[in-house]
């Protein structure tokens, strides 16, 4: 965690005191770039581990079940957050 | 869309090379996963700081935003208590203990092996271990696909969707989708809630 917090305030200060660089305007497109090679190198760890393949039959659907609750649970509560977090405020909506 | 596609398609592709064992050995190295994520995350502050609308975040900054990881937790161990009627055999802290990765796979498996090991034994310590780094990976997959969807519902839900996530692997989609307003609210959540995921497990296992 403080390394991605360092890391992250890291580059804003450094994005910000070249904002006038193009170079790093550009910066921008780079995580959409590498978000399928970061889900690549994932799957790669997911395929060669044949212990969690071999149970995936086993334990597999249970943990989309689980999955699931866990995710419609917190989109609700993130539905009902923003109505009553958002509504008054500063805050626009986009 | 199209994004979309081809992020599924990349990790589809990725688990065909990893099950066929033809990966050469720097792809498996783990320090690559967390390499990459680093320079994802670097560019995402890059983008921000260079972007010209940093003044416009820090001054959205509010205390309230504590709140919304508040949410996260309160919703997903809700819905994970319904897993006890679902899933025959698993037990209500069980439940609750996979719910409380919040997509964190690697920390949340890891801590229930450990601290469940005591407490379940050491076979269904490894079995819930297990169940933990399946299901937080799905609900990983599902929130990074779902991002454009449930902006559609307000920027939070996409932030609370992606759960610890929101700070690296879905940041870039958050900020797309649900407006870069949202950038430090998703950043804060994700923070917040990796502190919270040891604690509840420790306190579920």
């Amino acid at each position: 965690m403080l390394r991605i917090v360092s890391v992250l305030l890291t580059c804003i200060l450094v994005g910000y005191l070249g904002r006038n660089w193009k170079v790093l305007r550009r910066a921008e497109r780079l995580p959409q770039l590498l978000i399928p090679v970061l889900l690549f190198v994932f799957g790669v760890s997911i395929g060669a581990n044949r212990e969690l393949i071999a149970n995936l039959g086993r334990f597999g659907w249970q943990a989309v079940v689980l999955a699931c609750l866990g995710l419609a649970g917190s989109l609700l509560a993130g539905y009902v957050a923003g109505r009553l977090l958002e509504k008054k405020g500063g805050r626009h909506e986009r | 869309m199209k994004g979309n596609l081809l992020i599924f398609v990349c990790f589809l592709g990725g688990i065909a090379v990893g099950r066929a064992g033809i990966a050469p050995d720097w792809l498996l190295e783990s320090s690559l996963p967390k390499l990459l994520l680093t320079v994802l995350v670097g560019g995402v502050g890059l983008g921000i700081g260079a972007g010209d609308d940093l003044h416009r975040m820090i001054r959205s900054l509010r205390l309230r935003m504590f709140a919304l990881p508040l949410f996260t937790v309160a919703g997903t161990l809700l819905f994970s208590l319904a897993g006890v009627l679902l899933l025959p055999g698993r037990s209500l802290t069980e439940c609750l203990a996979v719910g409380s990765g919040f997509g964190y796979y690697s920390l949340s498996s890891v801590l229930i092996a450990d601290l469940g090991s005591a407490s379940l034994g050491q076979a269904a310590a490894v079995e819930l271990a297990t169940i933990a780094l399946l299901a937080n990976i799905v609900r990983e997959m599902l929130s990074l696909f779902g991002t454009p969807l449930f902006a559609r519902w307000g920027g939070m839900a996409p932030i609370s969707a992606a759960g610890i996530n929101s700070m690296d692997v879905c940041l870039p989609l958050i900020a797309r989708h649900a407006g870069t307003d949202y950038v430090p609210q998703a950043i804060l959540h994700g923070i917040a809630l990796e502190v919270s995921v040891p604690l509840l497990i420790g306190l579920f296992c």
